[in-house]
C-alpha cells in the first residue's frame, strides 16, 4: 500500500486527475498539490498525487549515471 | 514506462556498483527504512552488486506490518458490531488478529471492504446513510496527508457517521528508537516518499547527533544503487549529513499543503508498534476538534489481552536484528498464503519479500 508510483495526468476535474500509467487509467486526488497540469507526472500513492515529478531533476539524475558509466569504461578500458 | 524504465538500466546500475566498489573500505551497515526500498534490493538483486563489507538491513517501514495486534483486535471487535462497515487498505484485512483476522470475519459475512483511496471510504459513508463506516487509517507521513484531507472533506460535505481508527505513524521516533535500542548501524536509506511529504529537515538530528549519515532515496534500482554509494562516500569521509537522492520527487521544503493538512487534523501521540512496543510521541491522533470523527468514544468495544502469534520474530525482523530465515515458521508454516505474522503479509513486508525473492 505504501508504493507511489509515477503516473501522467492526462485530465483534470475539480480536484481530481485522470492519470495514466502505462496503459491503465487511474483517478488520483489533488487535494494535496497546487498547480498540476495535463501532461504533468505525479506520484501516485494510495490515490492522492502526493508530489510532482521535476522533469529537469529527473534528467540530470540519469546524466550522472552516465557519467559513471563513462568514467568507468574509461578506467577499465572497456 | 517513463521515470521507471530508464532508472533500470543494467549497464547504469553496474557501473554505479564498480564505483561503490572502489570507495568502500568500511565494513558498514545501512538500513533501509521503507518496504518498498526492501522490495526493489530484493527484486533487482542488489546486494548481490554490493561488496561484503556494506550490509544491507531492512527496517520497520512496512505500516501493515508495524500495525500493532491490539489495534488489528479493535478493528476485528468494530467488524462484529452490526450495521458498521469496516473499510481498509487491501493488505490489512489479511493480518492474523489474536484470535481471528478481518479476512475471516468478512467471510462470516461481516461488512469488511478494501479501497485504494480513502476517499473511496467517504463515498461508502455517503452511499450508506445510517450505517457507521469506520475507516482504518494506517501508514506513515504518506497517507496521513489523504486521510486528514478526507476528514476535512466529510466535515465540509456534513457527512454523518463516517469514523477513522487513527494508527497513523511517524517515521523520524522509530528511527531515532532504533538506534537507542543498540541498533548498530551507519546510515538510513530514507524513505523517499515519506520525505517527499515531510522534507528532508525531519532527519537532521540523526546526522547531527547520532552521527549517521542519511540518503534519501528514489525506489528504482539506480536509485537505491546512488543513495549506497552517497552513503559510503559520507561515512568513508566521515562526514554524515542528510543528503537527497530522489531530487526528481523531494523538495528539501517537502509539500507544505499536505503538512498544514496533517498538522490541522492530527496531534502527536505516543504510539504502539509491532514489536518495538511503544514509542513516544510516534503516533498521530485526531485532534480534539474532530473527535466527533473519532470511533472509540462512540463504539466502546471490549477486547481482550492481545497475543502475538506463536514462534513469529517479526518484531526483530523490523528492528534489524534478524532476518526472516531465521525464523522457524518461514516458508514452512508460514507463507504468503498462510501467513502467521504481519511481516508475511503485506507484499512490502520483510517476510513476504524473502519469500517471493527467496530463489534469486
Ligand atoms: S516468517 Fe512468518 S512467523 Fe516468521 S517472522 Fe515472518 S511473519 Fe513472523
Amino acid at each position: 500500500m505504501c508504493l507511489g508510483v509515477p503516473a501522467r495526468v492526462i485530465h483534470i476535474e475539480d480536484s481530481e486527475a485522470t492519470v495514466a500509467l502505462g496503459d491503465v487509467e487511474y483517478r488520483a486526488s489533488l487535494l494535496l498539490l497546487n498547480d498540476i497540469h495535463v501532461g504533468d507526472f505525479i506520484i501516485l500513492h494510495a490515490g492522492f498525487a502526493i508530489e510532482k515529478v521535476d522533469p529537469k531533476e529527473a534528467e540530470e539524475t540519469i546524466q550522472l549515471f552516465k557519467e559513471m558509466e563513462m568514467n568507468g569504461s574509461m578506467e577499465t578500458g572497456t | 514506462m517513463k521515470y521507471v524504465d530508464e532508472y533500470r538500466d543494467r549497464n547504469l546500475i553496474e557501473a554505479v556498483a564498480r564505483e561503490i566498489k572502489k570507495v568502500s573500505r568500511k565494513e558498514i551497515s545501512l538500513m533501509e527504512v521503507c518496504g518498498g526500498h526492501t522490495m526493489a534490493i530484493h527484486r533487482f538483486g542488489l546486494t548481490s552488486l554490493l561488496p561484503p563489507n556494506i550490509r544491507l538491513l531492512s527496517g520497520p517501514g512496512c505500516p501493515v506490518c508495524v500495525s500493532s495486534q491490539k489495534f488489528i483486535d479493535i478493528a476485528i471487535g468494530y467488524s462484529r458490531i452490526p450495521g458498521i462497515i469496516i473499510v481498509t487498505y487491501g493488505d490489512l484485512i489479511r493480518v492474523p488478529g489474536s484470535t481471528s483476522s478481518l479476512e475471516k470475519e468478512k467471510a462470516n459475512g461481516n461488512d469488511v471492504r478494501i479501497v485504494y483511496s480513502v476517499l473511496e471510504a467517504l463515498e461508502i459513508a455517503k452511499q450508506n446513510p445510517g450505517r457507521p463506516v469506520i475507516f482504518l487509517g494506517i501508514g506513515f507521513e504518506t497517507t496521513a496527508p489523504a486521510t486528514a484531507a478526507t476528514i476535512i472533506k466529510a466535515q465540509h460535505d456534513n457527512t454523518p457517521d463516517f469514523y477513522v481508527l487513527s494508527a497513523h505513524k511517524i517515521m523520524p521516533p522509530v528511527m531515532k528508537a532504533l538506534v537507542n535500542d543498540g541498533v548498530k548501524l551507519h546510515g538510513f536509506i530514507a524513505p523517499g516518499h515519506v520525505s517527499a511529504i515531510t522534507g528532508s529537515g525531519i532527519y537532521e538530528d540523526l546526522a547531527w547527533k547520532y552521527g549517521l549519515g542519511v540518503v534519501i532515496s528514489g525506489f528504482e534500482p539506480m536509485d537505491i544503487m546512488q543513495s549506497v554509494l552517497m552513503l559510503v562516500e559520507q561515512i568513508e569521509k566521515e562526514n554524515p549529513r542528510v543528503e537527497i537522492q530522489y531530487k526528481r520527487v523531494v523538495q528539501p521544503e517537502g509539500n507544505k499543503i499536505a503538512q498544514q493538512l496533517m498538522a490541522q487534523v492530527f496531534t502527536l501521540s505516543d504510539d504502539e508498534w509491532r514489536g518495538l512496543g511503544t514509542i513516544p510521541g510516534s503516533g498521530l491522533k485526531l485532534q480534539e476538534r474532530y473527535t466527533a470523527f473519532d470511533p472509540a468514544n462512540k463504539f466502546p468495544v471490549d477486547i481482550p489481552e492481545p497475543e502475538e502469534p506463536k514462534g513469529c520474530i517479526c518484531g526483530e525482523i523490523l528492528r534489524g536484528l534478524k532476518i526472516p530465515t531465521d525464523c522457524t515458521n518461514f516458508a514452512k508454516r508460514c507463507t504468503p498464503v498462510t501467513p502467521v505474522g504481519a511481516c508475511m503479509v503485506s507484499g512490502e513486508g520483510t517476510c513476504a519479500t524473502y519469500y517471493k525473492y527467496r530463489e534469486n
